[in-house]
């Protein structure tokens, strides 16, 4: 599977999808890129007057292209017969800087294991200027039905 | 190793996962992960991971999925404990 065909195996779209590219995907890694549109509706809210994307929504941008994409890459080469969604069954992350709107990042995720149908994954996001944004761990399953 | 020796040896492992923490005091051979110890399908895998750590064995998928109590995972490890 090539990094084009992952992307549309993404069950997501607007204003929920948080994957522009993918520019690097193996059995090991995956790194990918989203821009936050400053357009989004959550920024009308968070907070008040003083827009910055959501660590939870973060969190959903490294789940995505980390856990995500990488699970359907392996879970489409590795073990064919299985289904391609991915349950998020856990997160652990700590912040470090605010994503503003209109801000790029760069999510790395590298692979901890992927057995008995769970992927783990250490994840790191970098805003446009290499900066480390949050890091964590993430992991979920792979599942046969798309909402659990 | 006795089941005594076992499950002594498999407290400590399911205990960074089970939710039922009274469950775990009172565990023995007829102890579920799931519906005793609360501990999830994610957290099973590493309960298993950790198994495999600990008593330095390989796990299969097909053992995986009857590795549903303390029972079942006993008789599991005990097999590829004789068989290294």
């Amino acid at each position: 599977m090539n990094k084009e065909e992952v992307l549309t195996y993404l069950p997501y779209t607007a204003p929920f999808l948080f994957v522009d590219e993918i520019l690097e995907i193996d059995e090991n890694k995956v790194i990918g890129s989203y821009t936050f549109n400053p357009s989004l509706d959550f920024y009308k809210g968070h907070f008040k007057g003083h827009p910055v994307t959501p660590g939870v929504i973060l969190t959903e941008t490294m789940a995505q292209i980390g856990l995500v994409c990488l699970g359907i890459y392996l879970s489409g080469n590795v073990e064919s017969g299985l289904s391609r969604h991915m349950m998020l069954t856990s997160t652990a992350i700590d912040f470090i800087k605010p994503v503003f709107p209109g801000e790029k990042v760069t999510v790395h995720a590298q692979k901890v294991y992927f057995r008995f149908k769970k992927l783990n994954c250490k994840v790191q996001m970098l805003n446009e200027s290499g900066e480390m944004v949050c890091q964590g761990t993430i992991a979920g399953m792979v599942t046969g039905k798309i909402n659990g | 190793m006795s089941n005594e020796e076992l499950i002594i040896k498999l407290k400590p492992i399911v205990a960074n996962y089970a939710q039922d923490k009274l469950a775990l005091e009172q565990i023995n051979l007829d102890t579920d992960f799931i519906k005793d110890l609360k501990i999830n399908s994610a957290n099973l895998v590493d309960v298993i991971l950790d198994v495999e750590e600990e008593f330095d064995i390989v796990i299969d998928n097909e053992s995986m999925e009857r590795m549903l109590n303390v029972q079942s995972a006993i008789e599991i490890i005990e097999a590829k404990l004789a068989r290294k």
